[in-house]
C-alpha cells in the first residue's frame, strides 16, 4: 500500500518537473522567436539614433550612448524626402480610394452570386497574384508610353489601382459574405428596393471592412517598389521607397545614419496603420484564402 | 453571358439566391467599374506580354517590332545566365519557403498555447509584415554591414571573429545567397505564422484531449491530430509562398542587386535587367513566360487543394 502511494507521488512529481521543463522550453523558444523578429528593427532604430562618431566606431554599441535626431535632419538635407513623402502619400491615397470605389460593387456581386462568372473572377484574383510582374510591366510600360504617361504620377496611380483591385475584391468579398443575407431580405420584405437595400443596409454593415481594405491598399501602395522604380524617372516624382535607395549611393558606400533615419520614417506610416487594422486584415485575408 | 444564379448546387447556393431576380442585368452595373480596368490594364497587358515573348521588341528602336516565333525561347535555353538565374531562383524559393514554414509552424504552435508573451509576439510580428520590402532590404544591409553591422559585432563579442575581421556577408561569393535567404525567411514569417495559427485554432480541442487521455505524447498528438487538420492549409500556404518567393524582386534588388557576380540574380532581377537596362523587351517577356511554367505547376497544386476543400464541404 505505502509503496504504491510513494510511487504515485513520485510519478506526479516527475510529471510536474516534466511539465515545468516543457513550459521553460516553450518560453525559451518564444524568446528566441521574439529576438529573431525584432533585432533587425531594433538595430535600424539604434543606427538611426547614433551620432556619426558612434557609427564610425569599430565596436558599434547595441544601444546608442549619445542618441541624437541629427540623422533625421541630415536625411532631409541629403535627399528630397519631403517631396517623396508627398508623392507616396498622393499615390497611395488616390489609388486606395479609387480601388475601393471600383471594387466594392463587384465584390458584392461575387459574394452574393455563385455562377460561372464569379468562379472565373475568383480564379483570376488568385492567378493574377501569382504572375511574374515582368510579364505585366513591359506591356504596361509600352501602353503608358504611347499614352505619354511614363514618368507621370497619373500613370503610376492607374497601375496601382489595377494592381490592388484583385486583393481588394478578395477581401471585400469575404466581408460581404460575413453579412447575413437575411438582413437584406428583411429590407426587401419591408419594401426597400435593391438600391435602397444596398445603400442603407449593406453598405453601413460593410463600412469597417471597406475601411480596413482601403487602409491595406494604402499600405501596399505606400510600400510598393517595382512599379515605381520602372515607371518614374524624375527624382522629384519618385516615391519614398525608390528615393531611399539613393541614400545607398555607389556600391557599398552609404551614409548609414541618414539612411537608417529615412528608412525608419518610411516604415512608420504603414506600421501604425497596420497596427490599427491588423486583426481585420488577418481575418479578411483568411476568409478569402481559406473559407471561400 | 449574363449574371444568372446557379441553378445547380442548390444546397449551397440556395441561401444566396434569394437576393435579386434570376437573371439580373443590374448586376453588370455593379461589376463593370472594376471589370473594365481589370480587362484593360491587367488581362490585356498580360496577353500583350505573352505575345511580346514571341517578338523582337526592344526599347527605343525605330524599326517595327517583328514576330520571331520561338527564337527568344531557343535563345533563353542557350543562355547560361538564364539557367543560372533559374537555378538560383529555385534555391532561393525552396531555401526561403521550407525553413520559413518550419519556423512559422513552430511559432504558431507556441502562440496557440496559453503563454504570457503572446501579445508581444503578435505585436512584433507586425513589423516584418508591414514594412516596405525596400526598407527591409536596407535594414538588413545595416545588420550585415561589415563594420557597423550588428551581426559582425555580435560575432566579435562572442569571440567568434577577430575584431578587425569585417566580413561583408552580402558581397561574399559563398555567403551572399544564404544571407539574402535569411532575410527572405524573416520577411515572410508573419503571414505564414498567422495563416497557420488560424488553421490551428480550427482544430477541435476535444480531439487533443481525447488523444491525451489515450496517453498520446506531444509529438504523437501533433502527428495524429494537429497535422492532419492543418495539412490542407499548410499545402496551400506553401504553394503560394513558393510562387511569391520565386517572383520576388524588391528585397534582393535592394540587398545585393543580384551580386556578387550574379550569385543572387533571381529570375525577376534577370528579367528586369534584360528589359530595363538592356531594353530587350521581347527577351524579358519570354523569361517571364518561362517563369510562368514553374509557377503554373504550383498554382495547380494550390487550386486543386482549394477545390478539394470546397468539395469536402
Amino acid at each position: 500500500m505505502s509503496t504504491r502511494q510513494v510511487s504515485t507521488r513520485q510519478l506526479g512529481r516527475r510529471a510536474t518537473v516534466k511539465r515545468t521543463a516543457g513550459r521553460t522550453g516553450q518560453y525559451v523558444a518564444l524568446l528566441c522567436y521574439l529576438a529573431f523578429l525584432s533585432f533587425p528593427f531594433l538595430w535600424l532604430l539604434s543606427t538611426a539614433l547614433k551620432p556619426p562618431r558612434e557609427l564610425g566606431s569599430i565596436h558599434p554599441a547595441w544601444i546608442p550612448e549619445a542618441p541624437t535626431l541629427e540623422n533625421f535632419r541630415q536625411a532631409f538635407a541629403q535627399q528630397p524626402l519631403l517631396e517623396a513623402v508627398g508623392n507616396s502619400l498622393l499615390a497611395a491615397a488616390v489609388s486606395a480610394v479609387t480601388a475601393i470605389v471600383l471594387a466594392t460593387p463587384m465584390a458584392y456581386v461575387l459574394a452574393r452570386f455563385r455562377n460561372r462568372f464569379s468562379r472565373v473572377a475568383t480564379a483570376w484574383v488568385v492567378i493574377s497574384q501569382a504572375f511574374p510582374l515582368v510579364l505585366v510591366i513591359i506591356p504596361l510600360f509600352l501602353i503608358l508610353k504611347s499614352l505619354q504617361l511614363i514618368d507621370s504620377r497619373i500613370g503610376l496611380i492607374m497601375v496601382y489601382v489595377v494592381w490592388s483591385l484583385p486583393f481588394a475584391l478578395w477581401m471585400l468579398t469575404g466581408y460581404v459574405r460575413a453579412i447575413p443575407h437575411e438582413l437584406e431580405e428583411a429590407a426587401a420584405v419591408d419594401g426597400a428596393g435593391r438600391t435602397r437595400t444596398l445603400v442603407s443596409v449593406t453598405t453601413p454593415l460593410l463600412a469597417p471592412g471597406i475601411v480596413a481594405t482601403a487602409l491595406f491598399s494604402f499600405i501596399t501602395a505606400w510600400n510598393e517598389f517595382f512599379f515605381a522604380l520602372v515607371l518614374l524617372k524624375s527624382p522629384e516624382k519618385q516615391t519614398l521607397p525608390v528615393v531611399l535607395t539613393h541614400f545607398l549611393g555607389a556600391e557599398g558606400v552609404a551614409d548609414l545614419g541618414p539612411l537608417a533615419a529615412a528608412a525608419l520614417l518610411a516604415t512608420l506610416p504603414s506600421l501604425l496603420l497596420f497596427a490599427v487594422i491588423q486583426r481585420r486584415i488577418a481575418g479578411g485575408m483568411l476568409a478569402g484564402a481559406v473559407k471561400s | 453571358m449574363t449574371l444568372t444564379t446557379a441553378p445547380r448546387r442548390s444546397t449551397t447556393a440556395g441561401s444566396r439566391r434569394t437576393v435579386g431576380p434570376r437573371r439580373d442585368h443590374g448586376a453588370w452595373f455593379l461589376v463593370l467599374p472594376a471589370l473594365l480596368p481589370i480587362l484593360v490594364l491587367s488581362v490585356g497587358p498580360l496577353l500583350y506580354g505573352i505575345g511580346l515573348a514571341f517578338t523582337d521588341a526592344q526599347s527605343g528602336r525605330t524599326q517595327p517590332t517583328q514576330w520571331v516565333g520561338a527564337l527568344n525561347f531557343s535563345d533563353l535555353l542557350r543562355d547560361s545566365l538564364f539557367w543560372e538565374s533559374f537555378r538560383i531562383g529555385l534555391v532561393w524559393a525552396v531555401g526561403v519557403t521550407v525553413p520559413q514554414f518550419v519556423l512559422a509552424l513552430g511559432l504558431a504552435l507556441l502562440l496557440n498555447l496559453d503563454l504570457r508573451l503572446r501579445w508581444l509576439a503578435r505585436a512584433l510580428a507586425i513589423i516584418p509584415w508591414a514594412m516596405p520590402e525596400g526598407v527591409v532590404g536596407i535594414m538588413w544591409r545595416l545588420v550585415y554591414h561589415p563594420d557597423a553591422g550588428v551581426l559582425n559585432e555580435t560575432l566579435r563579442r562572442l569571440g567568434l571573429a577577430g575584431a578587425g575581421d569585417g566580413r561583408d556577408w552580402l558581397s561574399g561569393l559563398a555567403t551572399a545567397l544564404p544571407a539574402v535567404i535569411l532575410v527572405g525567411i524573416w520577411a515572410g514569417m508573419p503571414q505564414t505564422t498567422v495563416s497557420l495559427l488560424a488553421g490551428l485554432q480550427n482544430v477541435p480541442r476535444e480531439l487533443h484531449e481525447a488523444a491525451s487521455m489515450d496517453g498520446a505524447g506531444g509529438w504523437r498528438r501533433f502527428r495524429t491530430v494537429t497535422w492532419p487538420a492543418i495539412r490542407p492549409i499548410a499545402l496551400a500556404i506553401t504553394a503560394l509562398n513558393f510562387i511569391w518567393n520565386f517572383n520576388s524582386f524588391a528585397l534582393v534588388f535592394v540587398l545585393t542587386d543580384g551580386g556578387p557576380g550574379g550569385r543572387t540574380r533571381l529570375p525577376m532581377l534577370f528579367a528586369y535587367e534584360e528589359a530595363f537596362r538592356y531594353g530587350q523587351f521581347g527577351y524579358a517577356a519570354a523569361m517571364g513566360l518561362a517563369m510562368v511554367a514553374v509557377i503554373s505547376v504550383l498554382l495547380a497544386v494550390y487550386l486543386a487543394g482549394r477545390l478539394k476543400r470546397d468539395e469536402d464541404k
